[in-house]
């Protein structure tokens, strides 16, 4: 890790963890993120997950691992066969 | 109260030791277990059919590891489509692939898909092996149970008439809509999905693998998700999600389910519907899964919706767990109290199979746009990013649930940081025996209570010798050749698997349940511990010998 420079391509999301961050309980937090949502309507929503991206970011701790997280979001938006699914 | 007595024939006069209600997957796994340890049972049916539709089709390692000690896995794997690999797309892409078991040395795969039907039909042959302990009685259904607490009297409408039936044990293994539960008044809490799948069995000639197949968004078809398994005899089960207003009757018609297989298959390859049904899911279990001489196994006591296959895998441990409880009971080896713990330990694992299985269907059935983004979210970093595989929900399949920390098992004061703790289903492994076969390790736990002793050489006989009554003696070696004194069986660790994956070193011994579970680990041979680990594990703590000394 010591020496290394950012880059930004084409590694820009090297810098992001590759092992399970979650500790083997993945779904269990998909489960809370989901269940904080429950009773909001679309705004708090959002609002909720921008609040909850503030505390996370602050979190991790490291300005360059954030933003390859930002490279890593950025780039799967509008990705083919992301568009809603009909309803 | 004195023993009840040792087996009697069925058919004799009185109490009956235990009957079964309800001849399907679990029922008929528990008849079979019981009549391995000697004890006499009734198993009544209400028709005389095996499942119409193939209904459970994915029976997981554990299962097929329970029928082997049945004698009957093998039958079910010959026939079976063995798999351990899964596919996701999105769309047409392949977001990832996985396998369930990714390592060799293990007798049995992860998973065989083999029809419900072909199951039960081989769990009757096998039952028909019995002859002197398993009774098996159809069109025999139960339409009335009284209980006190001796025994239960169960009145039976029969081809003769109605009879009155009296047990000192009964099983409810009547299915999930359990005229047993709805008798006795006992309410069945749990969650409904509104999300509405159709289920279909076609038989045709079709290449695809003997994987897992799950597709999010499928081009072939306009709901959110499809499940794909390939089964015995060219028949192939295919889940398609349709959603909460999707109207079942209209869907399960062949002019609504063709064209949607049609989509996948093509035009030009031959298709035969074979079965299809229109499904809404729910989660739900008893409170309770014992009540005085009742026992409910099986869907009766617990229902989950398919995906993660863990409805049917779940009731056949339930019997794996409870049936030597029970005939230790019936023997007068073990205290009644011994039953409790079946509710302590597979109540623990319903509540994780409606976990695994209620957050799957979460996933798939996203509510609200906040859910649906979360989970688009999750679709679209999951083939670049790991860290959104390991999100992303599409079945957690049956595993067996570990027992860690409940009240038969011996807590471990310095559990090694990789091996088996107490608690947890023991391992298989390639082993050679004391005349040079490769078998496997399983083949030789399960039955009675087994101490498995890990050792360079064989230990010396008189350290064996005596440790306690009835308790077997298996020791596996890393050297080769070792015999062992009369009654020790002596097993190479060839490979160095077994001691591996037991994260044993010379010395480190396991008292080995009868359902082939940990129930208490030692660093080396000590009698006075053993004995102690012996009782707790049998539901006598209070006989052990370290209490009395
Ligand atoms: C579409 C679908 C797919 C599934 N896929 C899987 C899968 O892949 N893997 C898996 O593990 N599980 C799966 N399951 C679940 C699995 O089918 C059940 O968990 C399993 O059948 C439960 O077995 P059981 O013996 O408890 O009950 P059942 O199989 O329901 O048997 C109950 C028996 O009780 C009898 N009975 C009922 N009332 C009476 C009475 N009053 N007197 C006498 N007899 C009576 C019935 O005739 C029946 O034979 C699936 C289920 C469905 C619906």
């Amino acid at each position: 890790m010591t020496g290394e420079t950012m880059t930004r391509e084409p590694g820009a999301t090297a810098r992001l963890r590759r092992d399970n961050g979650f500790s083997g309980g993945a779904d269990g937090v998909y489960e809370s993120l989901i269940r904080a949502h429950r009773g909001l309507g679309d705004d708090d929503s959002a609002a909720l997950n921008a609040r909850l991206v503030l505390i996370l970011a602050h979190e991790v701790g490291d300005p360059e691992v954030v933003a390859a997280a930002i490279t890593l979001a950025r780039g799967s938006l509008h990705r083919a066969g992301s568009a809603p699914d009909e309803v | 109260m004195t023993p009840p007595p040792r087996p009697v024939p069925p058919g004799a006069a009185g109490r009956r030791p235990v009957v079964v209600i309800g001849a399907g997957p679990v029922g008929l796994t528990c008849a079979i277990d019981l009549a391995s340890r000697g004890i006499p049972v009734t198993v009544l049916d209400e028709d005389d059919t095996v499942a119409t539709g193939s209904r459970a089709i994915c029976w997981a390692k554990r299962t097929l590891e329970i029928w082997d000690r049945l004698g009957i896995g093998q039958r079910m794997v010959d026939k079976g489509v063995t798999w351990s690999a899964g596919r996701v797309f999105r769309g047409d892409r392949e977001l990832y692939r996985f396998d369930l078991l990714p390592e060799s040395g293990h007798r049995r795969p992860a998973f065989v898909n083999l029809q419900q039907y072909y199951v039960e039909e081989y769990l009757i042959d096998r039952a028909r092996d019995f002859p002197e302990l398993i009774d098996l009685r159809w069109n025999h259904a139960v339409t009335g149970l009284d209980q006190d607490g001796q025994g239960v009297s169960l009145t039976v409408a029969t081809p003769e008439g109605e009879r009155v039936v009296e047990a000192e044990w009964v099983l409810a293994a009547d299915g999930a809509r359990s005229p047993t539960r709805t008798r006795m008044g006992l309410p069945f809490p749990g969650q409904r999905f509104e999300e509405r799948f159709l289920i279909a069995d076609v038989r045709m000639s079709a290449d695809f693998p003997a994987e897992r197949l799950f597709w999010f968004a499928p081009t072939f078809h306009a709901g959110q998700s499809a499940l794909l398994h390939r089964q015995p005899d060219d028949v192939f089960r295919i889940d398609f999600q349709l959603g909460p207003d999707a109207d079942p009757e209209l869907e399960r018609t062949p002019e609504r389910v063709m064209p949607r297989i049609r989509a996948i298959v093509g035009e030009e390859t031959p298709v035969s519907l074979e079965w299809c049904s229109v499904y809404a899911f729910r989660c739900a279990r008893l409170a309770r899964f014992v009540h005085g001489r009742v026992v409910f196994v099986g869907d009766s006591a617990h229902v989950v919706s398919p995906f993660g296959a863990r409805g049917g895998n779940g009731g056949i441990q339930d019997a794996d767990n409870l049936c030597w409880k029970l005939a230790l009971v019936l023997q007068g080896a073990a205290p009644e109290s011994l039953i409790a713990t079946y509710d302590e330990e597979r109540g623990r694992a319903a509540d994780e199979n409606i976990l695994n299985s209620s957050r799957t269907t979460t996933f798939m059935t996203p509510k609200t746009r906040a859910e649906r983004h979360f989970r688009d979210g999750v679709l679209d970093l999951a083939a670049e990013a790991p860290f959104a595989r390991l999100l992303l929900n599409a079945g957690r399949l049956s595993r067996p649930c570990s027992l860690a920390g409940l009240s038969l098992q011996t807590p471990d004061p310095s559990p090694p940081p990789d091996g088996l703790r107490p608690g947890d289903p023991c391992a298989d492994a390639p082993v050679v025996d004391a005349a040079g076969r490769a078998g496997w390790l399983l083949d030789r736990l399960g039955g009675p209570f087994t101490l498995l002793v890990f050792a360079d050489g064989v230990p010396d006989p008189g350290r064996l010798a005596g440790l306690a009554p009835g308790l077997a003696v298996v020791v596996v070696t890393a050297g080769a050749g070792a015999h062992g004194p009369p009654g020790v069986a002596v097993l190479h660790d060839a490979e160095g698997l077994a001691a591996r994956r037991y994260g044993a070193a010379p010395g480190t011994a396991f008292l080995i349940r009868p359902d082939a579970h940990v129930a208490a680990r030692f660093a080396g041979l000590e009698p006075a511990r053993i004995a102690d680990a012996l009782a707790r594990a049998g539901g006598r703590p209070d006989a052990s010998v370290g209490r009395a000394a």
